[in-house]
């Protein structure tokens, strides 16, 4: 369940975000998109979410053509750097709201069992009901988590997962990914977090403006300063 | 557990019904848009009971007292309408939404709905109090005259929810609204006050007239629908 990018290319007016990307974000793998600002990481994930449409250029799922509609968006999981809930709603109503928009009815036990999935049956036992903007930023980032699984997604994406937790919540976050990993899931993953990106990616693919300055697949596990200095040296050349 | 290949989407009408119900729970929640819409609507029919008092209890031309209760009307639900985006905007919940397999007109449809509802929860105070203050007599044709406002309602609420979903991310989102919609809905209110005056004066009524007014009102929120379902999705991708 591998997705393919063929010559896609993104303009907004002149502007070109997105130039003749040709890749692929192959299944049972964590792909990590790095770049710094502007470099059209966003713009990228929006293509790959099938909420912006290329301007050129193909993407393929699973080697057919990407049409962006119902059957799509029902494989995806997604996970930004907000939560994507409704903050004025429980973890209860929240993720009833959304299981019951993928044609889900989320009994208790799987409620409990979704909560449990991310590390929050604990922390919201009796708390169920109340806004989850009272509930601290790395729950909300766990509940999002939650959201983006309920409906068992095979392609999943994340859109700075890291940007409003702690070490812990993202040594936390490392784990899950890569039980999504060992699940087969195709796992994409944008970040300027390099010290999360050497300890999950099996693969590392680097934008500078708009366009791919690298697409390195990992043979053996690196260390952050290993992937800083790959990194730098990648947006050397690329200059 | 391995990823699943589809999911059982819920049927539009289910789709709609969840959207409104989650707009409308939230807002229970708080009951912040209605309490306010419900306060300008009272204050503007107050004012002009004041502007307009007459000594010895002389009554309104039906005329001006139907165009005083559509103004407060259209008014009061530019507070739903500028608001009615704000719950998706919060958390960035509108991406997790746009990202879930229901149909876009499903979220037209249900925002429409949900505001159309708030709409007429104000005009069940806002009726009797313009019936009380300027002795009309809007008793006489009551259901007649609600059809007319829920109508109303449609056809505003139709434009309005497309402005602002187009205005999500405008930071003057507020002033833009009101700016860009009173304009597109003259031929609403016009309707509309036209038709409630024909039915405010029992002694005289136009039925005839007030029955073109109720059809035209009709048609026009029906094309407004039309257009608002055709212009939702590309307004809200702004791709």
């Amino acid at each position: 369940m591998s997705l393919q990018l063929q010559a896609v290319c993104k303009n907004y007016g002149r502007h070109r975000a997105l130039s003749r990307i040709t890749t692929e974000f192959p299944a049972g793998r964590i792909s990590v998109v790095l770049g710094p600002n502007g470099a059209g990481k966003s713009t990228l994930m929006g293509i790959l979410s099938t909420l912006v449409a290329p301007t050129t250029g193909t993407v393929l799922w699973q080697g057919q053509p990407l049409v962006a509609g119902t059957p799509m968006r029902a494989q995806i999981g997604y996970v930004g750097h907000e939560p994507g809930l409704y903050p004025d709603l429980g973890a209860r109503a929240n993720l009833t709201l959304f299981a019951s928009l993928y044609g889900q009815q989320l009994a208790p036990a799987a409620l409990a069992e979704s909560l449990k999935s991310v590390g929050l049956a604990e922390d919201l036992e009796g708390r169920l009901e109340l806004p989850v903007r009272a509930f601290s930023r790395g729950m909300q980032q766990r509940l999002a988590l939650a959201r983006a699984l309920l409906h068992n997604p095979a392609l999943l994406l994340f859109d700075e997962p890291s940007a409003a937790l702690d070490p812990t919540g993202a040594s936390w976050l490392a784990g899950h990914l890569q039980r999504s990993r060992e699940a087969g899931r195709t796992v994409i993953v944008i970040t300027h977090d390099l010290g999360l990106a050497a300890t999950i990616a099996d693969r590392i693919l680097l934008l500078r403006r708009g366009r791919l300055a690298m697409d390195r697949t990992l043979d053996a596990p690196m260390s952050e300063a290993e992937l800083r200095t790959l990194y730098e040296e990648a947006l050397r050349v690329a200059a | 557990m391995l990823p699943r290949e589809s999911v059982s989407v819920p049927g539009f009408a289910t789709q709609v019904l969840r959207i409104a119900a989650k707009d409308l729970r939230i807002e229970w929640k708080s009951r912040e848009i209605l309490l306010t819409m419900g306060y300008l609507a009272v204050v503007i029919v107050l004012a002009f009971a004041f502007a307009f008092v007459t000594v010895g209890g002389e009554r309104l031309s039906p005329s001006v007292t139907s165009g005083i209760l559509w103004v407060s009307v259209f008014f009061s639900g530019t507070v739903a309408l500028s608001r009615t985006f704000d719950r998706e905007r919060d958390g960035e919940a509108i991406r997790a939404l746009l990202l879930t397999p229901i149909a876009r007109s499903a979220i037209y449809l249900g925002k429409l709905l949900g505001v159309v509802v708030l709409m007429a929860s104000v005009e069940v105070i806002v009726v009797p109090l313009t019936a009380m203050f300027f002795s009309a007599e809007l008793g006489s044709h009551l259901l007649w005259t609600a059809l007319i406002l829920v109508l109303g309602n449609f056809g505003y609420a139709a434009v309005g929810v497309v402005f602002s979903a187009a205005l999500l991310r405008s930071k003057s989102r507020d002033v833009l609204l009101s700016a860009l919609l009173f304009p597109l809905v003259l031929p609403v209110l016009i309707a509309g006050a036209r038709a409630t005056s024909l039915l405010l004066d029992p002694k005289s009524a136009d039925l005839g007239s007030a029955v073109f007014w109720t059809q035209f009102l009709g048609i026009s929120g029906g094309i407004f629908v039309v257009l608002g379902l055709w212009a939702f999705e590309p307004v809200l991708s702004g791709d």
